[in-house]
């Protein structure tokens, strides 16, 4: 990008999400979204509101209550050539609609020895922080990073939303992007101009000396106010945005954690066989490991189904002192 | 409807529908030999029986229609056109097969005919071939249909319902065709469904239906390609339930407890491949005509075995097989 010619606007999360769509629907005429009220009423989070007025109904195709039907037909549009987006109102919604993306979705081009592609996205609001109990605030990000010919985005900024939700359509396979409720109205600065975050590559988020914290979505943000408090002791935390789980950018954790010798996994979801694991193994697996100065220690939810009443789901989520501690003991 | 007296009639035509029975037939009868011999890694669903059901509707298609193929999809597959020699590489999980030996019996495909393999879920295909024809309508192709085929079974689905659901809402090009052979797996449709006329699955959704005897190859043709010619029509999709009887077992591992040697028997008598060739002495074909088509079939089959058999085995690393995971 040359400095003087883009514009950039401080913008939130849900309306990055709705200009990377636009943008791509205005550049490539297959590609179209399709969901449940996703029309006038704007979708259940607001973030494709405006879009059937420039778009029209047929490409900003509203569904009936029918996950495995409208998921389905994504696959199938994609495999004749279309770039669909599906929203999923919540990913915990994906149980409905589980076998269209762990087979047909997730294998195709694989088992038709690569003569068939699927280059479509799903994107559905995932995490819990809004009081929407347990069977509409499940972080689900594990499930589908263990399902060979997925990919798995969770951006955790607006700016980061915009750019890989832009790489997700263009991508050739069955993306899974995962929107965290709590950071749809988080804002940014975005470039208004176009612009791709290709998939698989982490960002540090924050430069540190001390101990790595390799963390996505809205972990990120619990993160940085862990480190913020820290660093005024003179603690000094790196920040891993993961940002795509599937492929995973390994080089960048490795790279991380040898310079800081210590390491915290921080996860929204339940932390047994949690993602956080992988990544704890995939350092212990590694040359990394003879750096280290202390165990990796790992943060994550309660392994309790997400409780409703509002004291109960601030004890079921990591929290900045939750993850203070952790970071303590590793020092 | 169409005109059955120009089909009789038309010599060519007639002979290609007997040598495709026949090709499909012995395409069963060798898989099932291969493995008895041992040469088949792991299962395969056989369509013996219900050779007319694939032939029948895929020569009704036209050569851009999509494929979304049943469990029991090789004879659908051959009929839209694949070759029996790649589809047999596949069969013995070599690189030169249809699937370059990833996919096996029950995924085999032919995306350059346009068949698509099935998943491991019975009815899951329904949405997909919603899917192609939103794309078809979407792209303005109006002559184009997706066909997908499922079995009796499959109409218990939920994933089913919901696909005819979408496709008359969205009023998709779409031909939903249910080879209904009377068992899935081994659950007679009388203890599957509270009423067997299928048929009536359409009526809530406002599905126009067609009802055929699935053995009868020319009226598979003739119901197919009226219902095809609805669908791209008007633009809507239909059902076709296509009645027939699999005397092949399910899988491998069937033993057949579940229905009896004379119930086997009298439908084998029923077999459409000996049904047609009866069709085709009343109207003016020779036995020697016949032998001949047998001759042919039998042969182009031999060859896809001898040819298959020389093929490679595909070789991969762990790490080349996850590369392939993703598409590039």
């Amino acid at each position: 990008m040359s400095g003087g010619e883009v514009t950039m606007r401080v913008i939130t999360y849900a309306e990055a999400i709705r200009e990377a769509m636009s943008q791509e629907m205005r550049r490539d005429e297959k590609v179209f979204l399709m969901g449940e009220d996703i029309g006038v009423y704007g979708g259940a989070f607001g973030v494709s509101q405006g879009m059937v007025r420039e778009f029209g109904s047929a490409r900003v195709r509203e569904t009936p209550i029918s996950e495995t039907a409208f998921v389905g037909a994504a696959v199938g549009a994609a495999v004749i050539g279309m770039r669909p987006i599906a929203e999923l109102m919540f990913s915990d919604f994906m149980s409905v609609c589980w076998d269209q993306i762990m087979n047909q979705a997730a294998k195709a081009h694989f088992m038709h020895g690569g003569a068939v592609q699927v280059p479509m996205v799903i994107r559905a609001a995932s995490g819990g922080g809004t009081g929407a109990a347990a069977e509409h605030s499940q972080s689900l990000e594990n499930l589908f990073c263990h399902i060979p010919g997925l990919k798995v985005v969770i951006p955790s900024t607006p700016f980061d939303a915009k750019g890989l939700l832009v790489s997700a359509i263009r991508d050739n396979n069955p993306v899974i992007f995962l929107e965290q409720k709590k950071l749809y109205k988080t804002t940014g600065i975005v470039p208004e101009k176009e612009y791709v975050i290709p998939l698989g590559m982490a960002d540090v988020k924050r430069d540190g000396k001390d101990v790595s914290l390799i963390t996505y979505g809205r972990m990120v943000q619990m993160c940085a106010e862990a480190a913020d408090k820290l660093d005024a002791e003179g603690i000094s935390c790196e920040i891993v945005d993961l940002r795509t789980l599937a492929p995973l950018d390994i080089g960048t954790i490795l790279s991380s954690v040898k310079k800081t010798r210590r390491c915290v996994v921080v996860q929204e979801a339940p932390l047994f066989s949690g993602f956080g694991a992988e990544i704890a193994a995939q350092i212990a697996d590694s040359e990394a490991f003879f750096y280290l100065d202390a165990p990796i220690k790992r943060v994550g939810g309660s392994d309790s189904p997400v409780p409703f009443s509002a004291p109960l789901e601030q004890a079921a989520f990591p929290t900045p002192a939750r993850i203070e501690a952790q970071i303590r003991a590793t020092l | 409807m169409a005109d059955i007296q120009g089909i009789l009639d038309n010599k060519e035509f007639m002979a290609g529908i007997m040598e495709n029975l026949m090709l499909v037939r012995k395409f069963e009868e060798q898989v099932y030999a291969l493995y008895e011999q041992g040469k088949l890694h792991g299962t395969t669903h056989l369509g013996v029986g219900e050779e007319a059901t694939g032939v029948g509707s895929c020569f009704a298609l036209k050569p851009q229609d999509c494929v979304l193929t049943s469990h029991r999809g090789h004879g659908q597959t051959l009929a839209k056109g694949a070759d029996p020699k790649d589809m047999m590489a596949e069969i013995l999980g070599k690189e030169a097969g249809t699937n370059r030996g990833r996919g096996g019996s029950l995924h085999i495909a032919s995306p350059g005919n346009h068949v698509f393999g099935t998943g491991g879920i019975i009815g899951a295909s329904c949405p997909v071939a919603c899917g192609m024809a939103l794309a078809f309508k979407m792209c303005e192709e109006r002559d184009r249909v997706a066909a997908v085929f499922f079995g009796d079974g499959a109409t218990s689905e939920g994933a089913v319902h919901e696909a005819f659901n979408l496709a008359a809402v969205w009023q998709l090009p779409v031909l939903f065709i249910c080879t209904n052979n009377g068992y899935a797996m081994s659950t007679p449709l009388r203890k599957a469904v509270n009423d067997m006329d299928l048929t009536k699955r359409a009526i809530p959704f406002g599905i126009r239906s067609y009802e055929v005897d699935g053995n009868d190859v020319l009226s598979v043709y003739a119901t197919v390609s009226e219902a095809r010619q609805y669908v791209v029509s008007r633009q809507r999709p239909a059902f076709i339930v296509e009645h027939t009887y699999r005397t092949s077992g399910h899988s491998k591992s069937d033993v057949n407890r579940y229905r009896t040697r004379e119930e086997i028997a009298e439908w084998y008598e029923k077999n459409p491949v000996s049904r047609f060739s009866k069709v085709l002495l009343a109207n003016g074909f020779s036995q020697e005509e016949i032998d001949g088509i047998d001759a042919k079939s039998t042969g182009l089959i031999a060859e896809a075995v001898a040819y298959a058999e020389t093929c490679p085995y595909p070789a991969a690393t762990t790490e080349e097989l996850n590369a392939e995971a993703y598409a590039k």
